[in-house]
């Protein structure tokens, strides 16, 4: 066998398919729960200054998922990625990652992860392609031979390709964010994990990096996704876990987690005054009327009913509905504040 | 949501698993960082500065002895300078025993105290890791560029002053300290010789760089500290008073170099030199190795 010592083979080949066995591809390795991509449990880090950041986190993010992890500022997103990635020790708690242990195995499962933590680095002396070969130069399973191949086409993939030859100090915000992204992407990963990829982008941007994160999920990438913006999380996940102030406040499907919250019945009409006083009447609670708009959490009972009183009480009716709840919706029903507190 | 169940593997990744990654690829990481390190500004600043020292000592010797005049040399270094103008060979030794003491250590210092912390500072540290280069790895790739500076560096000065000696004085045979006489050829041994030696003279500054380096997210922190260190270090060998302490000071054997010009060499201080310098290394490799493979990297 040339290559790699054997112990470093097994810690190449775990979690992945070994070459010739074709029909393995994607199942898990024997011997590893691979149901979950990242799991952590326990996770909980306390900064050098006593900052609490995350605290008892216990995460799953399932294989092939498009996951959001959503918080607002300084809830802890950042100091989670940082540690599933090995770059800080948890305080308590254990993170594994691909089905192994991080940060021990983080030799064998790193080069399967592509990652942009915090913004993009760049060295600013240096063109956006000498900056990705310096990053995959970094890689010791990097094959140097395809080195240029890889690197060109990661920057055609973010629409970098024109701009490859300026040095980095001249790049804009978006291209900079770009760049980073491209370094995520030169090699085939099996989990991206991507902290806030569209923060300082314009919205064609944001758009852009959005589909590309379709892409990728489409190819069977499982993609973690750290986000304050609910409604990026809502257009491009499948999954999400909300944090607070450190805290994991809820996670799962993100479908289910919008039906926790109850949508809210929404009638149209020219008679508001006399549409709420109905609603109420009928155990509508929370009614509010704005114009012509008259809102409330739907009650118990059958809607038609609502729906017949109102007509029997000669409301002139426009529009009868139940609004489905936004994660938003969620999040505010779960900890029973605004999404925009800072943690 | 059905993906989230079955999962589909793309070709792709299929085909990177079966990869078989070359011992020889780990590499690649050394080559890179002596190339992004020579392609900073300040690195090619700074071997600027240290080839300009031989030509403009080279200069200030030509001018003072325009017309017959003898250099009158009162410094402490090696009486080096007097014999230029019989030999250009000398003005090697000489720009060496010039920019031992400050120059050379200053420039090393500054790539290792740069080394790890600028990159932490740029934030590029943390892409490194998840590349993921290896703690170990990417330190051990680190120390091996700055001890190739350190080469690179004294190169340069030995190079630039050989040139310099060779187009403003003559060269030919030289004198020995000792007073004994040996061939041109002998003598440009021995200053090749001599370059290895400051070369390896600079390696525990190197390591103590590196280690600061480690502590601070800060790269001009950790490039003043270091510089600090290395002038505090020579003042202190200057205090009589402190003399139990001196010949543990990385620089206090630093000018043995000159015992390689005698004839035959006097090789004691050179040898405590050597060993001196290893024990940095050693010392300070350890501590730079204990603390980046323990730190948390949140920059
Ligand atoms: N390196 C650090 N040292 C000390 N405290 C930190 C550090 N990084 C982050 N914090 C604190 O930890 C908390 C969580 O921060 P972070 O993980 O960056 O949140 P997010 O990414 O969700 O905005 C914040 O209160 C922040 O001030
Ligand atoms: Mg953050």
């Amino acid at each position: 066998m040339d290559g790699p010592s054997a112990t470093e083979r097994e810690a190449g080949d775990a979690g992945n398919r070994a070459p010739g066995q074709p029909e393995d591809a994607g199942k898990p390795a024997p011997g590893s729960v691979e149901a979950s991509v990242i799991a952590t449990r326990g996770l909980t880090k306390r900064y050098r200054g006593g900052q609490l950041a995350v605290d008892g986190l216990d995460l799953t993010v399932p294989a092939g998922s498009v996951f959001g992890f959503l918080g607002p500022n300084g809830s802890g997103k950042t100091t989670t990625i940082r540690m599933l990635m090995g770059l800080i020790e948890p305080t308590a708690g254990t993170v594994r990652v691909l089905g192994r242990p991080m940060p021990r195995a983080a030799r064998a499962v790193l080069p399967q992860v592509g990652a942009l933590i915090e913004g993009p680095a760049l060295y600013g002396f240096l063109s956006g392609r000498d900056n990705l070969l310096r990053y995959d130069a970094a890689d010791p399973t990097a094959d140097p031979r395809t080195r240029h191949a890889r690197v060109a086409a990661a920057l055609d993939r973010v629409g970098l390709a024109a701009a490859a030859g300026k040095k980095a100090k001249a790049y804009s915000l978006g291209m900079r964010q770009r760049l980073g992204l491209a370094a995520a992407l030169l090699q085939p990963r099996r989990l991206l994990v991507l902290d806030e990829p569209t923060n300082g982008l314009d919205p064609q941007g944001m758009r852009e990096i959005r589909s590309l994160i379709r892409e990728l999920a489409a190819d069977g990438t499982t993609v973690f996704l750290s986000s304050h913006l609910l409604d990026e999380i809502e257009q491009v996940c499948t999954h999400a876990a909300v944090m607070a102030r450190g805290r994991l406040v809820t996670q799962g499907a993100v479908a289910d987690l919008a039906a926790g919250a109850r949508g809210r019945l929404v009638v149209t009409t020219p008679d508001p005054a006399e549409a709420a006083r109905v609603l109420k009447e009928q155990g509508v609670g929370d009614v509010t009327a704005d114009g012509d708009r008259v809102t409330g959490e739907p009650p118990a009972r059958d809607l038609a009913e609502v729906n017949a009183a109102l007509v029997a009480a000669e409301v002139r009716v426009r529009g009868f509905t139940v609004e489905r709840a936004s994660l938003e919706d969620a999040f505010v029903a779960l900890t029973g504040e605004g999404f925009d507190v800072a943690g | 949501m059905s993906r989230a169940e079955t999962v589909p593997v793309s070709e792709a990744v299929a085909a990177s698993a079966a990869r078989r990654p070359s011992p020889l690829w780990t590499l690649g990481l050394l080559r890179s960082e002596l190339v992004t390190t020579l392609r900073r500004w300040r690195t090619l600043a700074l071997l600027g500065v240290l080839a300009a020292v031989p030509v403009l000592v080279g200069i200030a010797v030509k001018i003072q002895t325009r017309g017959g005049r003898t250099v009158d040399h009162s410094g402490q270094g090696p009486a080096f300078m007097t014999q230029i103008t019989n030999n250009g060979l000398f003005l090697v030794f000489t720009a060496l025993a010039a920019t031992l003491p400050f120059f050379l250590p200053m420039a090393v210092g500054v790539v290792a105290g740069d080394a790890i912390a600028g990159e932490a500072g740029a934030g590029t540290l943390r892409y490194l890791l998840v590349a993921p280069a290896g703690r170990t790895r990417l330190l051990l790739t680190k120390y091996t560029t700055v001890m190739a500076f350190c080469l690179l560096a004294t190169l340069i000065v030995a190079g630039s002053a050989l040139i310099v000696g060779a187009l403003l004085f003559p060269l030919g045979d030289l004198t020995t300290i000792s007073g004994t006489r040996i061939s041109f050829a002998e003598g440009l041994g021995r200053a090749l010789l001599i370059a290895l030696v400051v070369a390896a003279s600079l390696v525990g500054i190197a390591a103590l760089g590196l280690f600061v380096s480690t502590l601070t997210n800060s790269g001009i922190a950790a490039m003043a500290t270091t510089v600090g260190i290395l002038i505090t270090v020579q003042i202190l060998d200057q205090i009589p008073q402190l003399h139990a302490l001196r010949p543990y000071l990385f620089s206090h054997y630093w000018l043995s170099f000159a015992d390689l010009v005698r004839d035959p060499v006097y090789w004691d201080d050179l040898v405590k030199n050597l060993d001196l310098q290893a024990l940095y290394a050693a010392v300070f490799g350890s501590a730079a190795w204990a603390r980046f493979t323990t730190k948390d990297i949140s920059a």
